[in-house]
């Protein structure tokens, strides 16, 4: 709901500037929300119901739907294969907001300058989010081929390990893959952040004599502070929906070290035939996605009409 | 800066009005893209990759020209995917009008939900087309007493693959035993060459191992009781023996480095055997087929190999007995039109295995289910692989349909992910044993 509303919001803002019969015209520019709350409706709170539904029946994705009250969610909570999932997932979702962070942050800093080469290593940078997850995925396959793939090609004996074929090793080349992709998309959000920040504070920094470095602990990072947020909240909700990327990558293994909530969700829904134990995982994951979210809202501060220009 | 409200009498009504909308919105997604186009057309949805799909196209193309009115169309998917797409496909009723598969389990499920035709009726009216095939390629269409689906294609065993020309440079026979499969391990190892390749991404390429492993050992009876479903039918001391002897020869590196990462769909386990970095594999007799097409003159060359799986000492199982594919099948389904139905019947009774498609199969190295075909398989170049074959499957004691298969997508399901486990010694036999018989009766 919240998401039409914002919506209805920023529809409306102008108005005011327009002055005059502001009732009148704001209960008109609701009606602007509509396909707004329609496709909101249809596809997330339909869909949220069914699955919440499901998960109290028992189904093989087939035949026909049977009741199975709790059976489900014991079953489910009782299996050390969710603890598994679970713990996997926090962890590719706080590696990989450890290595995104950094990287995007300083890279988006970078192609935030006016020079001209810049922009042209901007767009070098942005090619990686121009490619479908499941392209990428097959690409790093083929070129991590333990026997066909490019330490082979290349004759780099060290790059020749069997990278999706050791646990730990395949969990870290996920961490990497998915950095690799999702990096430039970042870089995209702190560069535009950057270009926020007025030109005085800079130069009123100088006249102080703050060096680079000082610059941007005392300036940047603290402007920036609601992009972090809003990067950081990307990351860690958007973690939790990885699938396409590691389906393809790793299918889950070797044996269930690549194997996340979502993935898990899908191989006990479509591969097993058992809808109930997916849409009890499904519920699970939209739970953890709500909490994160609203945890990481909090940590903006309570009064985010607040500006970070305040006094200028 | 003043924020304009919305006010809540509007918000109200747009809630209110929504779900309507909604209604209005989803009524209109009744046809989907497995449901075929108008008159009495039918869709088909196969398998991607060589020869298979060109001898498809073949047999749709003759078939279609044949009869402009019934049309066919074909879409092709890889292996791995279409297993999951078919299911969501027919839970979803958007199958196409024919369904392929591999009956067993997978079948049973369809049937029980009155998702596919019952074809039993038809096969009688047409009992000459019922006699047309080997008798045992029906076992695995059959859902209690009634036949659910045409069995079709070529019965494909699985065969132990191997590389003469690594053989002969080695100086080494063939394994004949489990203990000849260890020394050889030891042999190749030493040389350089990887002993088995395996593309364990795909988890069922390293499920032919367990299949005939364990039936050497325990014989049939082991797994028909796991079949039936018979109370800790797994924790028979045989399967334990079985996931000892895997473990020991991933121990003593009997499988190319990286296996846990090679996935059979790309058939990158293929081109290991026929690049010389491995010197055997366990695979599916269709790989010869693929071999031939793209192995650089590998088998045309008459450096492929090829044997029965070796015995275990001690063994109880038949060493003629054998693991794999009975045929492949094909169902009609429940949910198509009456004119498709027709389609698809008429393309069961006139267009698959037609003497040319026979043919073809022959040629690329596969025996096509059909009785009488002794004196094609003694011409063909590829002579000695269809014997080897033909005999295999008509000579087995006990014809094991492969487990993924015979069991019920969910069990199955749990015995692929198991498998990974044991192979990559995550968990023990004993696991692997306990842990599969909690799936019983699921």
């Amino acid at each position: 709901m919240s998401n039409a509303v914002s919506t209805a919001r920023t529809a409306a803002a102008p108005a005011t500037t327009g002055g005059g019969h502001n009732g009148q015209r704001n209960s008109a520019l609701a009606w602007l929300t509509l396909p707004a709350l329609f496709f909101f409706l249809v596809f997330a709170v339909v869909p949220l119901a069914g699955v919440l539904i499901l998960s109290f029946t028992s189904w093989d994705g087939i035949g026909a739907i049977g009741a199975a009250g709790m059976g489900n969610w014991f079953s489910v909570l009782a299996d050390p294969g969710l603890y598994n999932a679970l713990g996997l997932t926090f962890l590719i979702m706080i590696a990989s907001w450890l290595v995104q962070t950094p990287i995007s942050l300083l890279l988006g800093v970078f192609t935030a300058g006016s020079q001209r080469y810049r922009a042209a290593l901007a767009v070098l940078y942005f090619l990686p989010l121009l490619l479908s997850s499941a392209a990428v995925a097959i690409a790093f396959k083929a070129l991590l081929d333990p026997n066909f793939g490019l330490a082979t090609g290349l004759g780099l004996p060290f790059l020749a390990q069997d990278w999706l074929g050791v646990p730990h090793l395949a969990l870290g080349l996920v961490i990497f893959v998915i950095a690799w992709q999702f990096v430039p998309f970042h870089t995209l959000i702190y560069q535009g952040g950057v270009r926020q920040i007025p030109k005085s504070l800079y130069e009123a920094a100088e006249i102080d004599g703050a060096g680079t470095i000082k610059q941007f602990f005392h300036i940047t990072l603290p402007q920036l502070k609601y992009t972090i947020i809003t990067s950081s909240t990307l990351m860690v909700v958007g973690s939790l929906t990885y699938f396409d990327l590691i389906f393809v990558l790793t299918g889950g293994g070797p044996g269930n070290s690549t194997r996340i909530l979502a993935l898990d969700m899908y191989l006990r829904g479509f591969r097993a035939n058992l809808m109930g134990p997916a849409s009890v995982i499904a519920v699970i994951l939209v739970l953890i996605g709500l909490a994160l979210a609203l945890f990481l809202q909090r940590l903006g501060g309570k009064d985010k009409q607040g500006s970070q220009l305040e006094g200028m | 800066m003043k924020q304009p409200q919305t006010s809540r009498r509007s918000f109200l009504a747009l809630a209110a009005l929504t779900p309507f909308a909604a209604m209005t919105a989803t009524a209109c997604g009744t046809s989907g893209p497995g449901t075929s186009s108008a008159g009495g057309g039918a869709s088909m949805w196969y398998l991607s990759g060589e020869p298979n799909q060109t001898t498809m196209q073949k047999a749709v193309d003759a078939f279609t020209s044949a009869n402009p009115d019934n049309k066919i169309e074909v879409t092709y998917f890889q292996n791995d995917a279409y297993k999951t797409k078919i299911k969501t496909a027919i839970g979803a009723g958007q199958a196409p009008t024919i369904i392929y598969g591999w009956g067993g389990g997978t079948l049973k499920t369809y049937a029980e939900a009155g998702q596919v035709d019952d074809l039993t009726g038809w096969f009688d009216e047409n009992q000459d087309l019922k006699e047309k095939f080997f008798p045992a390629s029906f076992g695995a269409a059959t859902v209690d007493g009634k036949i659910y689906a045409l069995p079709n294609q070529y019965v494909a065993p699985i065969v132990l693959f191997y590389n003469k020309e690594l053989f002969d440079k080695a100086g080494v026979q063939p394994p004949k035993t489990w203990d000849d499969v260890m020394s050889l391990v030891k042999t190749f190892n030493d040389m350089g060459v990887a002993p088995f390749s395996l593309g364990g991404q795909s988890r069922w390429t390293s499920m032919m191992w367990l299949e005939y492993l364990l039936d050497r050992i325990g014989g049939p009876e082991v797994f028909n009781a796991i079949f039936e479903g018979k109370p800790n039918s797994w924790l028979d001391p045989a399967v334990i023996e079985t996931g000892t002897k895997i473990q020991e020869l991933v121990s003593a590196e009997g499988f190319i480095k990286g296996f846990s990462s090679i996935a059979a769909d790309s058939n990158a386990d293929q081109a290991l055997l026929f690049t010389g970095k491995a010197a055997m594999m366990l695979h599916g007799s269709w790989t010869y087929g693929a071999m031939k097409k793209g192995g650089q003159n590998f088998v045309q060359d008459g450096k492929l190999g090829f044997v029965q799986f070796p015995t275990v000492a001690g063994g109880k199982g038949d060493p003629k007995n054998g693991v794999g594919n009975p045929a492949q099948y094909m169902s009609i389904s429940s949910k198509a039109t009456d004119a498709e139905k027709e389609t698809a019947k008429k393309f069961f009774k006139e267009g698959i295995l037609t003497e040319t498609v026979v043919d073809t199969y022959i040629n690329s190295g596969s025996v096509p289910i059909v009785n009488g075909i002794e004196d094609k398989l003694n011409t063909s170049p590829d002579k000695d692989f269809l014997n080897f074959v033909y005999d295999l499957a008509k000579n087995a004691p006990s014809f094991q349909q492969s487990w993924d298969q015979a069991l019920s997508p969910t069990a199955a399901e749990a015995l692929l992910n198991n498998i990974d486990q044991l192979f990559l010694k995550s968990i023990t036999p004993q696991q692997f044993a306990e842990n599969m018989n909690g799936t019983l009766g699921k």
